[in-house]
């Protein structure tokens, strides 16, 4: 050892400490606990949770630390290594504080295992099995209290079984920014308990569920539904939302029971939210398609794709390859939007493909822009966030954010029309009115402007002088659905303006976005970000060419325009002027409902592949349970459809994609599935590997010998990448007259989407359809905040509840995308900058 | 009621103004509230809650926490017999069971006409002036059945409201700092609180 | 039956804290300067704040509050440079037979904040927080009134006194809960929540105290010795006592004597058996009766007995003897006492007051209270006195003194000591109870839990 010390001794930064008699290094400021465990010594514990703050109130963790002053009992949860430290976990001391704790936590503690959630997996059970006293000596009644209570609609809470650990209690307050569930009471009455009548309603509840060390939190979506030892489990990937939470999926008997999150470092740190989480419901839904249907009867599968290639052939011969049209296919694998965007292409021959529905960010966005990676967003210093509530659509991002805010000293700049979920973190909170959203930006990075906006000028100065005219990170999305893109593109375009060298952190809601985009689901880019194949519409322009009469099959990914389009009156015309839909779904929705042809689809963790978040990041998704009925995979009914068609798609697994789309392009190289798949992957892996030396967004065209290197279908020909087009057009909003109210209009994490609808325990959990203003609007149109009024846009006019919201600035009305009752996208007509309501009083 | 009354507000805003951070406020603001309506209702948790910047339940966890505040209701007049050490060895609980007697109610309840509320409390500090008692927490040192007996009629009577306010009541006096004499330099260089102002 | 002087020391040594106690305006600005009030602000503010924080460590100021650390030295702990820096003044007041503080507030408040106002000179605090007990409304009443003044009169807030020293004192006040008394918890109270002990380390409030702050936390009792201190010099302090413990300091006497009351004696010089008997003091036990027992530093203190009555009122001896001077508060019991039922009421007082932080306090400390309420209640099985013992040892490992606490605070292991007390040194009292012979597999070990006791079947874990 001490030769070790003389080589390193100039150089060295970490310490040196005894661990039961073993010498270990150990980092400055790890706790004694974490850097016994990496020396092998496992120190039992309750409250302390490596994600959290330490405590150190169950005192299960206490242990000899001896720091020259003889060995004192101390909480190795709390206590920092420091040179010379020697640490015994074994004396007798310790023996008895641990065995004497454990006693402690049992004399009040029920005797409920064999019936009990957690029975089987419980660290309480666990340690007492191990180490426990055997009879209670405590001959006195134990604690009592009500039996489980529901704290929340998904939460159920046992007072008795717990163990005041204070892990859900800090994980609320400290880390979801909730502190609806408190300790109340004191001593031996000390009971975690919400405010009456208000529940824990936090999007992130299901994580105190699983960070519980006994069982007194349940989550009703899993209560009694297993036991621990039933259960089996393999790790993937949540695609509910573009973040890309690692879970591990847990099923008995084939049914999906519970997911629980991994600790990613990059990315989820062991949360989820709870969409994500009870997300396994509406896979197991009893609604789920299990047939092909034909004009809504149950079909064989050869007859569904006799008629659905019938359909795609006689367009294509009767007007072209053009008159079919694909919307759809972000929410599944990589390889599904592989296959689905390759028989587009090649084989139907039309570029009228688009994964997003109008309501994400241009593919060249997307695919163009430098980016930047959620650590380094949350590292960046001062972070610019011009994009949708985060907390809504990506909530563990937000969870994420709210860490560097508050422990790592970032500030963020946000620039939205209205206050979010982010707004009470952020440094300064730049709220417009929609439509001055770029001029906003150009403002605060001290670019010329053009006109006058509503933001207070000294909001502009303090986000300017945050920024310093330049943005290192910048997270940018639709800020408003009743926005069209190119207001976002506006945005973007100044941040770029500013600073050449920004890295970008674009949000999409929809978990493979972006993956499906890199596949070539969209118009004019094939697989790997390469410009070409045919060019085509958008969603936008389907529906538009739909509603014309032009488009003669749609088929739909896995897509419902009907409802998931921020304007409905150009979804309806479009689907009711297509010849035949062509539905390839998990679950019925509006619009598959008008199919003639419906074919099942495999759901998650019915089908393994990859999918891509919204940094780039490649992770796996496991197969747990089998598709219910007949339904498959996405890419398997692609390659069926293409034999029918007369081709071949030439995928005969997952890891054809891979292998094909590594040798076509730059991007992908590298890649394979045993890449994905490898021990160093478990965190996922960045695209593009570092094998290549392609660059996002900085250069048009790749070096031309890397790209005859990467070889494949375009070898030979420069591959030609996406780049971010931007823009100098400047919009100036129209004018706003004094009796209007112009539209903000935003997705909320719990909506009427099929995900939800299908989810027994979340279904009811939305918000409804209400149109929500600031006070001081309310006073000045002279309506009641919970009245019934009659909102009028220039497309339509309807009848709706208003409320009282001063997150909304004045001037503008919200309203969330997607709810019960009252549609939003009825009010939205997409080809207008902004959309202005009248709000009447209905007498 | 359980809201703060507008005189109360003013008198909540000037105490919050007196610490560096709002929620340091809590405390003395369940007092007001307590002062207000002779107990902590939830509509007060929930203004106190709007006031210093927390959420009901964490107003809800500090109020739970100490004794003194009471979340229901209770007698107009709160009698607190100490029965610790001190006063245990010269007939604390002697005196305790008096009281009871005296009243017809085991502490912890309260009369029926609201009145009164018999507790039964710890170490109030007058150690050496044992056997005693507080009543709203005013100080009754080595006091005798008969004059607990005289105490009660007094009360009952209307006669002790000059030297017993009602339940609730703390300090009659306040602190109240004119201005040009408040230095204010408590919070200078005190890091900001995302999310929370100070 | 009213609010009545308790009886005060008369005796040679001068009255440093109390002086003002007898005086029908000592509470008054006017009565206070009158005596010389604020005199010792004016001096502070014309020396150097590190010449105050001398004086004061030559004084060798214990503090008062229970612990007994120097508070010149404390006071050096803030880490220099860091401000804001805070004052908070401890005036919870709850452990039981501890009355004192409350008595300086409401006797001597100008006392107080002029002691407050120096000390926080001395440290460069910021702002004050004189946190004052919940249920001690006259004292609230009489702080408020005396700060009101003190601000009126330029002593407090901006500019005290026309210097260029600004500081701002806040009456703050409690609402019920011993625990607070703690400094960490007070800490966590003064920010608005439950008053929940912090760990220390990390937590030392020099260091990180207050919203992690500089925070020094000191006793009523402490910043009311100040203004003397300031005035004569912290060698005249020092002079007073023995060296070890130097100074006067006020003694609550309470249960079993003649004539109770809050006395100022000097330390180290006076001994427990003076104020039981001399006649200034307690003047005897109770009706003649001997003594059983007394509890010489609150209700936290291990027991001490006739043999013990010779000890001066010094700290480094009373700790030596096994117990501690604590909060200045003497209980005594006489021969009449039923040391099941006093052991109880103390454990009681532990059970009740436990924050809920610690599982060996939350749970251990109820479990305890559980099973003398068990054994008094004339259900105790021969068994439990051991098991009383056992769960005492699990919430301090080996029932040693200086304990080895499993706690964060010391509040858990304070309620094993009467038990250890009582059990050891009368085990008979005991074995009437549960009918049966107490056998203990646990020997305290501390001398004075020393008693007659031998009898074990079972090895002793020691
Ligand atoms: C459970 C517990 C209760 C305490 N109660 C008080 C108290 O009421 N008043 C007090 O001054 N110190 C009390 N203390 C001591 C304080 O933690 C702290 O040491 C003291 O206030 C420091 O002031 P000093 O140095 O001037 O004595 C208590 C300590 C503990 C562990
Ligand atoms: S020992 Fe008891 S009172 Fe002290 S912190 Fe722990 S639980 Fe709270
Ligand atoms: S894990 Fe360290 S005290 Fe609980």
């Amino acid at each position: 050892m001490s030769d070790t010390q003389a080589v390193e001794a100039p150089a060295k930064t970490t310490i040196t400490v005894v661990v039961d008699g073993v010498s270990i290094e150990a980092n400055p400021g790890e706790l004694v606990i974490n850097a016994a465990k990496r020396a092998g010594v496992e120190i039992p514990h309750f409250c302390y949770h490596p994600r959290m703050e330490p405590v150190g109130m169950c005192r299960m963790c206490l242990v000899d630390i001896d720091t020259g002053r003889g060995p004192a009992l101390q909480p190795s949860c709390m206590i920092p290594v420091a040179p010379g430290m020697v640490v015994g976990t074994t004396s007798d001391t310790v023996t008895k504080a641990q065995d004497g704790m454990l006693e402690f936590l049992l004399i009040n503690h029920p005797l409920d295992c064999p019936v009990c959630d957690k029975g089987g997996e419980c660290p309480l059970q666990d340690q007492t099995v191990a180490y426990g006293p055997g009879e209670s000596r405590m001959v006195e009644e134990k604690r009592h209290f009500e039996k489980p209570i529901p704290i929340s609609d998904l939460v159920f809470l046992d007072r008795e079984r717990c163990i005041l650990c204070d892990r859900c209690t800090r994980f609320a307050s400290d880390v979801a920014g909730d502190a609806l569930i408190q300790f109340t009471e004191r001593g031996n009455n000390t009971q975690v308990m919400t405010f009456p009548d208000e529940s824990f309603a936090s999007y992130f509840s299901g994580n105190v569920v699983q960070i519980c060390p006994v069982g007194a939190l349940t989550a009703k979506p899993y209560r009694f539904k297993a036991r621990p030892w039933d259960l089996e489990q393999t790790e993937s990937t949540c695609t509910t939302c573009s973040v890309g939470c690692r879970i591990t999926v847990q099923s008995s008997r084939d049914e999906l029971l519970r997911y629980q999150g991994v600790d990613s470092d990059p990315v989820n740190w062991g949360w989820l939210c709870d969409k994500g989480r009870f997300g396994f419901e509406s896979v197991n839904s009893t609604n789920r398609f299990t047939q092909p249907l034909l004009k809504g009867e149950v079909t064989s599968w050869s007859q569904a794709l006799d008629a659905a290639a019938g359909a795609i052939k006689a367009a294509i011969d009767r007007d072209g390859p053009k008159s079919v049209a694909m919307i759809g296919g972000a929410n599944g694998t990589n390889e599904d939007a592989y296959a689905w965007a390759k028989l587009a292409k090649t084989i139907m021959g039309t570029g009228n493909v688009d994964a997003q529905l109008g309501d994400g960010l241009s593919a060249d966005a997307l695919l163009g822009l430098p980016r930047a990676t959620i650590d380094e967003a949350c590292a960046a210093g001062v972070l610019l966030v011009i994009s949708p509530d985060i907390k809504e659509e990506l909530p563990v991002l937000f969870i994420r954010l709210r860490d560097a805010v508050m422990n790592r000293g970032l500030k963020i700049v946000e620039v939205t029309p209205k206050a979010t979920g982010l707004s009470s973190l952020a440094a300064v909170s730049v709220q417009h009115r929609p439509g001055e959203g770029a001029e906003a930006v150009r403002a605060i990075l001290g670019q010329a402007t053009t006109g006058q906006i509503s933001v207070l000028p000294d909001v502009i100065a303090k986000a300017a002088g945050l920024l310093g005219g330049a943005v290192n990170v910048a997270i940018v999305g639709r800020t408003n659905l009743a926005e069209p893109v190119s207001a976002s593109a506006e945005a973007i375009s100044a941040v770029i303006a500013a600073s050449g060298d920004t890295k970008f952190l674009a949000v999409t809601r929809r978990g493979n976005t972006l993956g499906a985009l890199e596949m070539g689901l969209t118009p004019g880019v094939l697989s790997g970000h390469r410009v070409g194949g045919p060019e085509g519409l958008d969603t936008n322009g389907i529906l538009q060419a739909a509603s014309e009469g032009k488009i003669s099959v749609l088929v739909l990914l896995g897509a419902d325009p009907l409802s998931d389009f921020a304007d409905s009156d150009l979804a309806r015309r479009g689907l009711a002027g297509v010849g035949t839909v062509i539905a390839i779904d998990t679950l019925p929705n509006d619009s598959n409902a008008l199919a003639h042809v419906v074919l099942p689809a495999s759901g998650f963790a019915e089908k393994s592949g990859t999918t891509t978040n919204l940094e780039g990041r490649v992770s796996t998704l496991a197969q747990k349970v089998t598709s219910p009925g007949t339904a498959r995979a996405d890419w398997m009914i692609a390659t069926e459809l293409a034999w029918r068609l007369g081709g071949d798609l030439g995928i005969e697994s997952t890891a054809d994609v891979w292998t094909e789309v590594a040798n076509a392009s730059a991007y992908f190289a590298g890649c394979s599935t045993a890449a994905f798949g490898a021990p160093g992957a478990a965190d996922g892996v960045l695209l593009p590997m570092p094998v290549t030396s392609v660059s996002l967004g900085t250069i048009a065209s790749a070096d031309e010998s890397e790209a005859t290197e990467a070889g494949g279908e375009s070898a030979g020909s420069t591959q030609m990448l996406v780049t971010f087009a931007t823009t100098t057009t400047v919009h100036r909003p129209a004018p706003q007259d004094a009796f209007s109210l112009r539209l903000i209009v935003g997705r909320e994490l719990y909506d009427d989407g099929v995900a939800l609808h299908n989810s027994a325990s979340m279904s009811h959990l939305n918000r409804g359809g209400v149109m929500q203003l600031g006070s001081h609007d309310f006073d000045q149109l002279g309506i009641r905040p919970g009245e019934r009024v009659r909102a009028t846009s220039s497309r339509t006019s309807l009848v709706v509840e208003v409320k009282r919201n001063d997150a909304v600035p004045r001037g503008s009305v919200y309203m969330a995308f997607n709810q019960p009752n009252v549609s939003a996208a009825d009010l939205i007509d997409a080809t207008s900058a902004t959309i202005d309501i009248r709000l009447e009083t209905i007498s | 009621m359980s809201r703060l009354t507008a005189d109360n507000e003013k008198i909540a805003h000037e105490i919050i103004g007196r610490y560096p951070r709002k929620r340091s406020a809590m405390i003395p603001l369940l007092h007001l509230a307590q002062e207000q309506d002779g107990y902590v209702a939830n509509d007060a948790m929930a203004q106190i809650a709007e006031l210093v910047g927390s959420t009901p339940a964490e107003v809800l966890g500090t109020c739970s926490f100490y004794e003194m505040f009471k979340r229901e209701p209770v007698g107009k007049y709160l009698i607190n017999v100490c029965t610790n050490i001190s006063c245990q060895l010269m007939g604390g609980e002697e005196l305790l069971h008096h009281v009871e007697h005296r009243l017809g109610i085991h502490h912890g309840a309260t009369t029926a006409d609201g009145m009164f509320t018999i507790e039964d409390v710890e170490c109030i500090a007058a150690c050496t002036e044992a056997p005693c008692l507080q009543v709203n927490y005013r100080y009754f040192h080595k006091i005798t059945n008969d004059e607990v007996d005289t105490l009660i009629d007094e009360i009952r009577a209307g006669k002790r409201t000059d030297d017993i306010p009602p339940h609730g009541t703390l300090a009659k006096v306040r602190q109240h700092v004119p201005a040009g004499h408040w230095a204010g330099r408590g919070g200078e260089g005190l890091p900001v609180i995302p999310g929370q102002a100070n | 039956m009213t609010d009545t002087a308790a009886p005060i020391a008369k005796g040679p040594a001068p009255k440093i804290v109390s002086s003002r106690f007898d005086l029908v305006d000592g509470h008054t600005l006017q009565g206070y300067v009158r005596t010389g009030g604020y005199t010792a602000l004016r001096k502070a503010l014309t020396m150097s704040p590190e010449e105050v924080t001398a004086e004061v460590k030559t004084a060798n100021l214990l503090g008062r509050g229970g612990a007994g650390f120097p508070a010149g030295v404390k006071w050096g702990f803030c880490p220099p440079g860091v401000f804001p820096r805070y004052l908070v003044i401890n005036g919870d007041e709850s452990e039981p037979g501890t009355y004192k503080d409350r008595l300086l507030v409401e006797r001597d408040p100008h006392q107080l904040i002029e002691g407050v106002l120096i000390a926080a000179y001395a440290i460069g605090a910021a702002q004050a927080f004189i946190y004052i007990r919940g249920e001690m409304a006259h004292a609230q009443e009489r702080v408020a009134a005396a700060l009101n003044e003190a601000y009126a009169a330029g002593f407090a807030g901006h500019r005290v006194c026309g210097s260029d020293f600004s500081v701002d004192v806040v009456l703050h006040w409690g609402a019920g809960a011993y625990i607070v008394g703690e400094e960490t918890a007070l800490i966590e109270s003064l920010e608005g929540n439950r008053g929940m002990p912090r760990l220390k380390p990390p937590y030392f409030p020099a260091v990180k105290g207050l919203y992690m702050q500089p925070t020094i936390v000191n006793n009523v009792e402490t910043m009311a010795n100040l203004p003397w201190i300031v005035l004569n010099g912290g060698a005249k302090f020092a002079e007073l006592g023995n060296g070890k413990s130097t100074g006067t300091r006020l003694f609550a006497l309470s249960g079993h004597v003649n004539k109770p009351g809050v006395y100022e004696v000097e330390l180290g010089v006076t001994t427990f058996r003076d104020l039981f008997e001399k006649p200034e003091y307690g003047n005897g036990i109770r009706d003649g009766h001997k003594l059983k027992a007394f509890i010489p530093g609150g209700a936290s203190a291990p027991w001490l007995y006739e043999e013990h009555q010779d000890l001066p009122l010094c700290k480094p001896t009373i700790d030596q003897a096994g117990s501690m001077l604590g909060s200045g508060a003497i209980v005594v019991m006489d021969e009449t006492t039923d040391m099941v039922k006093a052991a109880l009421r103390l454990v009681r007082f532990f059970a009740r007051e436990s924050c809920g932080k610690c599982t060996p306090c939350r749970e251990g400390t109820t479990w305890l209270e559980r099973i003398l309420d068990r054994i008094l209640a004339g259900n105790g099985r021969p068994e439990d006195v051991r098991l009383l013992m056992d769960v005492s040892d699990n919430i301090s490992i080996g029932l040693a003194w200086p304990p080895r606490q499993t706690t964060i605070c010391p509040l858990g292991q304070s309620a094993t000591t009467p038990i250890a007390s009582a059990v050891m040194r009368f085990p008979d009292e005991f074995a009437k109870y549960v009918g049966g012979s107490v056998e203990l597999k646990v020997k305290p070990r501390g001398s004075a839990f020393v008693g007659p006791l031998t009898v074990t079947s079972e090895p002793a874990n020691v």
